[in-house]
Parts: C-alpha cells; structure tokens; sequence
C-alpha cells in the first residue's frame, strides 16, 4: 500500500512538471505594444547628435555576407576577427544568428523590441532583411525612412526601382536599400548538357527550356540518360511565386494564386513521371547536385546561388570545376535579396547613412563587388557596363558572362504581390504540398494543412 | 509551565521544515507559479503579429474551442500515443528480460558492470543528436540506403522519411534504443529488492524459471513497473526532440509523426500563449486521465 502511494505521487509530480515544463515563458509580462516604443524612439531620433556619434555600430544579420562586402569594399573599414571590425573610432558588432528556424528574426524581433530601454551603444543600429519578411520590418516604425539619414532622389536614381518598391511602407517611405539584385537563372551543368544534349552552349540549351512544355520534354530526355532535371521540384518554385498576380493574403485571407496552383500541377507530373525529387531546399539531398555523382541537370537561383551557395570552395564540386553554365529558362524571376535597414533610435545615423551611400548607390563600388565576388550588384549603369565588359567573366560558369541575361532579368522583375506574410507561406506550402507530390494525400488535405499551419504561424489569418 | 514542558521533549520538527525549503522553493518558482500561470494565460489572446502585439484579451474557452474544432488535436494525440507505444513495449520486454538476467545469481553474468554501462549510453547522447544522426543514415542518399543497395537487398533508395511507418519506426526505435537502459536498471533496481529466500522456496518446490518469473518476479515487481510505465507514459506524451529533429519539424509525411509538444512549439513562432497555454492544459488533463487508467488496470487485482 505505501509503495502504491508512492507511485501515485511520483507520478503526480511528473504530470505536475509536464504542465510546468511548457509554459514556457507564458509568465513573461506582456511585451510593450509595438507602436507605443516605436513613439518613444521617434522623440529620441528627433535631434540626432551629429557631433558626437556613437562608438559602437551594432550590425545584426544571419550570415557574413554582409561582413565580408564591407570587409572588402567599404573604405576604411578594418576587420578585427570574425565579428568584429572598425572604422576609425568606431567599434563595428556583427550579431550573426542563423536563419534556422526563425532564429534570426526571434533574436531580432526581441531586441527591437527592448531597443528603447537599450543603452547607446546596445542598441542595433543596423540590420538586414530578406525579400520574404521585408514588409515585417518595414511596415513598424523599427526602420528608418532613408530620407530621414540623408539619402536623396539622386543617390537612389541608378538602383533598380523594384528593390526600392518592395521596401517602401504604405505612406510612401522608403525603408531600406539593398547592395544586389536578385533576377535568376537556370543554371545548368555543362557536363549533362554536353552528354544528353550533344551541347552547352547557353543559347541552345535555352531553346530547349524555353517554356514549361519544353521543360517537361527535355525532362524526359534527361530521365533517359540517368539525370533529374533538377533537384527538387522546389528549385521552380521561385519561377512560378514569382510570376504571381495576386498575393497570398488578401484582407487578411489566405489566398492560392493561379500560377502557384500551376507550379502544383506542373511539379506533380515532373513528380510522378520520375523527373525530380522533392526534397527540401538546403538539405544533403537537395545539395547532392552540386556535384557531378548527384545527377542533377540545373538548378534556378540568382547571382548569390551561384557563388555563395553551390559549393564553389569544395573539391571536386561542378562549380569548384567551373562547370555550371547559365540560361534565363522558362520564365523571368527573381528569388530572395538582402536589405540594409537603419534601426530606429541609433546613435549612429550619419555613418550608417554613409554605409548605404558607398555599397548600394557608389557606382565603383559596386563595380568592384561584382568584378571581386560575381554579385550582381544594384546598380543599373554599372551593370550594363559590366554586361558588355568583355574582359569580365565567371570561372563557376566556366567563363561564361551571365551578366546580359541577368540584365535582362532584372528589367522584367516586379514584386508588387509580396506580402509580409510569404516566408510563412512559402515554407509551409513547400512542406505541405510534398505531401500531394508523393501521393500521400490529396491536394485539397495538403491545401488545408497548409492553411492551418500558416494561421499557427499567423493566428491574425483565416482561409 | 509551558516552558518546562518544552524544555524536556525536544522537537526535531522544525528541521523538517527547514530542510523542506529548497525543494517548496524551487517547486513554488520553477513548478507551480508557471502551472498557475499557463492556465490563467489559456484563457487570453496573446500572441504577437509580425512585431505588433495583440492582446492579452480576455477570450473565456475560446481558445479551447478553437483547438476543438481545427481537428489536429485528435491526430496529434494519436500519433503521440502510436509511437509511444511502438518504443515503450520493446523497451519494458528487452528490460524484463535483461533485468531478470542481470538480477539472477544462478546465471553469473561475467562483465555486468561493462554491459549495464553499455546498454545506458545511448541515454547520455542528446535526443536531438541521436535524431540528426539518423536523419543522415537514413537519408535517400544516405549510408543504410546505399548499404543495402551495394548487398543487393534493395533496387532503389527506400526513402524511409517518406513513409508513415518507417518515420514512426524509426522515432520508436530511438526512442527505445535511449530508454531500455535506464528502464532495466530501474526494473533491476526492484528485482534485487526481492526476498532471494522467495526464489529458493520455489526453486526447492520444483518451479521452472518461467513459473519464477510469472508467478514471483512480476506481482514484487508491480510497483516499479507501475513507476516505470507511467514516468515513461509521461515522457512518451511529451515527445517532442526526436521527431522533431527527424522531420525537420514537419512531422510528415502528413503529419503522421507529429506530436502534441511539436505542435505547442508551433505555436510559440507566434508567441501564441494564449493557444499555447490551452493545449498546455489539455496535456496536462490527458496525461492525467492516462496515469489514472495505467494506474486502475496494475492494481486491479489488489
């Protein structure tokens, strides 16, 4: 009998410590409302004091991208190790939170929130954004209108206008300014094209990729000779979201747009016949084309795919080979991009100003970046310049200057559908359609699914 | 008066008291302020939109209604109880075996200490470790696929993070693989505590080693196996780093792996206390109602 009681009491304080367990931070006292901080920093920001800046520039960003174009082309900077740097007297912070699992933006999110009460030199004075959460940021008070720090017109006049669209709150501010533009490509591997295709001369390969029911045929082809055309049916996705007409909310509704709907079904016969996985973007299965046993025929993405992500540092990688070779493929896109915001209440204005002046409207500047990193840069003169630079060329694309396809890319971009909730709803409509790819339930069950996985992402949403 | 009485029985009760404090402490701030709390916030709506916050609203059981009528909630139980139970039979099987072995002086076991240091490793490896690990072995490109490609067995990767069973297999798996050893100490710990003249007795009485155990180690062993099955119970509702891990958060394929604490953690991308709370609630109430039923059935026959 007594033991009896005893396991009824143990038992009892584990169920107690399961209830314990995830509350979590449920006691945390409720943050301040966004609005009522935001005012309190507009009063401070009022009368910056330009003599006396602050002596830390806080740069919070998820990678060191950013870190590594200042370190290379920002004048007068210093690097001092991994995070750290100068310029002049001032101690430069980067705070790098991988993306993984929002992480990122949770980090971000809290400290913006706690910007107010921050000291001088706590607090962020910069940080970046992607293209997916742009209007997150942009649409609070957090970010500064770029006016404000002293930006004009004539700064700005040479970016592309859709970098500047996207990051322009609903009064007509412009929040932030980007360094690159993103217009992608079908990048292919000139190996798998010599071999299925008895060429890998961009312009051939192109008329054989120049719709989707080219695409498809030359997927069967592919098929026959032992290659995916490409890795994941997520690799098209961006080409289709991109080419949308309405966005995926629409007055606080979830809404499937035709073209995506398209990307479904399209995917679904690429899916069913055995011309490409679904795997998930970024994972072992997804990168395994990177290299020439992976068997995969192209993959879609913008400059940064190119020389950032596809393995170019490893041995025995197709890009280390200087294999791949680009095409513009099926349909124009742009994928991603990386914004510079200035945070609200920085001490830092002026050399914060001074930083978007020299990386995203100084025209050599950005020249160098992309004859340095093969970036294509935010600046519409310097790239048309560098499109007909004939000295100017690519080793990962074996030689090849991308540059007037992506020109022309870049022109034919709009993003006026983007909405502060698509990082949400991309990443879960990939993940749930998986599903509907691999025959484990029906579209509508995956659409739902999806649904209801935004909304716990979003409870402010219905469908 | 008073005084002289006091002085002649001396009360040891008061260090009962003192040395209660760490623990009523700790429980007080870590356990039961945090319970109370997560019920009281069930009942609001508060979670943030995009950096704006909304709430906390008084909303009564909205909350509870709205995870009654999305429907997840009954899935989600299941697959936490399939795959619960899918680990936890093996594990309580192999620990009775290895347990009666390990306990029986007529077997003499050579190299005990070295197998019972061996069989709870696994327990000393981080969940979330042990699933990337098998993220990547079982991967369609991984090590065991092309294993079993290069023996013949199979023609084609089998893509195992793509089917219902063998994701849940594989949870179960590990579940079992981290569990078992701690289980058979625990059932060790208990086998021990039984009257060696009991097994002699029967033993002079011409029991078989079956009838042994049937009849003498099993009905001694009913309260740690009580213990065992329900703390195991409880963490088995509380699965959450293993599939977590392996799926990648997804619980797929169709959320068949999916378990109640991994669609808590959804919630909290949105900082969803509100929500969040109220399933917490929920669990706790079924974790309750379950320790309750495992707890009638052992003792039944008492």
């Amino acid at each position: 009998m007594k033991k009896r009681t005893l396991s009824v009491l143990l038992a009892a304080v584990m169920a107690a410590g399961t209830l314990a367990a995830c509350s979590g931070g449920s006691s945390a006292p409720a943050e301040k409302p966004a609005e009522e901080a935001a005012a309190e920093e507009t009063v401070e920001e009022a009368a910056p004091e330009e003599s006396a800046e602050g002596a830390v520039l806080n740069i919070y960003c998820w990678n060191d991208e950013f870190k590594r174009r200042m370190r290379d082309h920002y004048p007068g900077y210093e690097d001092v190790d991994a995070t750290h740097g100068k310029i002049g007297d001032v101690e430069v912070v980067f705070n790098i939170t991988p993306n993984d699992n929002n992480a990122y933006q949770n980090n971000l999110d809290e400290t913006l929130l706690k910007q107010a009460d921050a000291a001088d030199d706590e607090k962020i004075d910069i940080f970046l954004i992607e293209a997916d959460y742009a209007l997150k940021y942009v649409s609070t008070d957090f970010a500064i209108p770029v006016k404000d720090l002293g930006i004009t017109d004539a700064d700005l006049a040479d970016q592309y206008k859709y970098t500047q669209d996207v990051v322009t709150d609903s009064d007509g501010n412009l929040k932030a300014l980007s360094w690159q533009g993103c217009p992608g490509l079908m990048i292919y591997s000139r190996e798998a094209a010599k071999e299925v295709f008895g060429t890998d001369e961009p312009a051939e390969i192109q008329t054989k990729f120049s719709d989707w029911d080219a695409f498809v045929a030359s997927a069967k082809v592919l098929k026959d000779a032992g290659y995916q055309v490409v890795s994941s049916v997520n690799d098209t996705y961006r080409v289709y979201s991109n080419n949308v007409t309405t966005p995926w909310v629409v007055d606080g509704k979830i809404n499937l747009d035709e073209n995506i709907k398209k990307w479904v079904d399209d995917s679904k016969a690429l899916v069913d016949a055995g011309y490409a996985g679904t795997n998930e973007l970024w994972l072992a299965d997804w990168t395994k084309g990177f290299y020439p046993e992976g068997k995969v025929f192209a993959y879609f993405g913008p400059a940064w795919l190119i020389d950032f992500c596809m393995a170019a540092d490893t041995e025995g990688s197709i890009a280390n080979a200087g294999g791949w070779a680009a095409t513009e493929g099926p349909q124009a896109f742009n994928w991603g991009g990386t914004w510079i915001c200035g945070a609200a209440g920085t001490d830092n204005p002026t050399l914060i100003a001074d930083i978007m002046r020299q990386l995203t409207c100084n025209e050599e500047i950005m020249t160098e970046i992309v004859k340095q990193d093969n970036d294509f840069v935010n600046n519409k003169p310097a790239m048309e310049a560098m499109a007909k630079d004939e000295t100017y060329s690519d080793a990962v694309l074996g030689g090849q200057n991308a540059l007037p396809l992506f020109c022309a890319g870049a022109d034919k971009i709009s993003m006026d559908t983007v909405t502060k909730y698509d990082q949400a709803c991309t990443e879960e409509f990939q993940k749930a359609m998986k599903n509907y790819f691999e025959g484990k339930e029906s579209f509508e069950d995956a659409y739902e699914a999806f649904c209801k996985a935004v909304i716990v992402k979003h409870p402010d949403l219905t469908y | 008066m008073g005084k002289a009485k006091r002085g002649k029985v001396v009360s040891y009760n008061k260090w009962g008291y003192i040395f209660l404090i760490p623990f009523v402490t700790v429980y007080l701030v870590f356990q039961l302020i945090p319970l109370v709390s997560t019920v009281y916030n069930s009942f609001f709506e508060n979670y943030r939109a995009g950096l704006t916050q909304v709430g906390p609203n008084f909303i009564g059981l909205k909350n509870y209604a709205t995870l009654f009528t999305n429907g997840d909630l009954l899935i989600y139980t299941k697959n936490t109880v399939i795959m619960w139970i899918m680990g936890f039979v093996p594990q309580i099987l192999m620990s009775l075996l290895l347990g009666a072995w390990f306990s029986d002086p007529s077997m003499r076991l050579k190299f005990q200490r070295f197998f019972k240091t061996v069989i709870y490793l696994p327990n000393l490896i981080m969940a979330s470790a042990f699933a990337m690990l098998f993220f990547a072995l079982f991967a369609d490109s991984g090590p065991i696929n092309s294993i079993l490609i290069g023996a013949g067995i199979l023609s084609a990767p089998f893509r195992f993070m793509s089917n219902i069973w063998s994701v849940r297999g594989l949870v179960a798996f590990m579940n079992f693989i981290m569990w078992f050893g701690n289980t058979t100490i625990l059932l060790m710990a208990g086998m021990m505590g039984i009257d060696p003249n009991l097994y002699e007795a029967a033993q002079v009485d011409g029991a078989t080693a079956n009838q042994i155990f049937f009849r003498i180690t099993l009905p001694l062993l009913r309260p740690i196996l009580l213990y065992v099955m329900i703390t195991s119970m409880i963490g088995g509702l509380q699965m959450f780093d293993v599939p977590q891990v392996l799926t990648n958060g997804t619980g797929d394929p169709v959320r068949s792996s999916m378990t109640l604490i991994m669609y808590l953690n959804k919630h909290l991308y949105s900082k969803n206390f509100g929500l969040g709370g109220a399933l917490s609630v929920l669990l706790f109430i079924v974790t309750g109602i379950f320790s309750l039923i495992v707890f009638r059935i052992n003792t039944r026959s008492e």
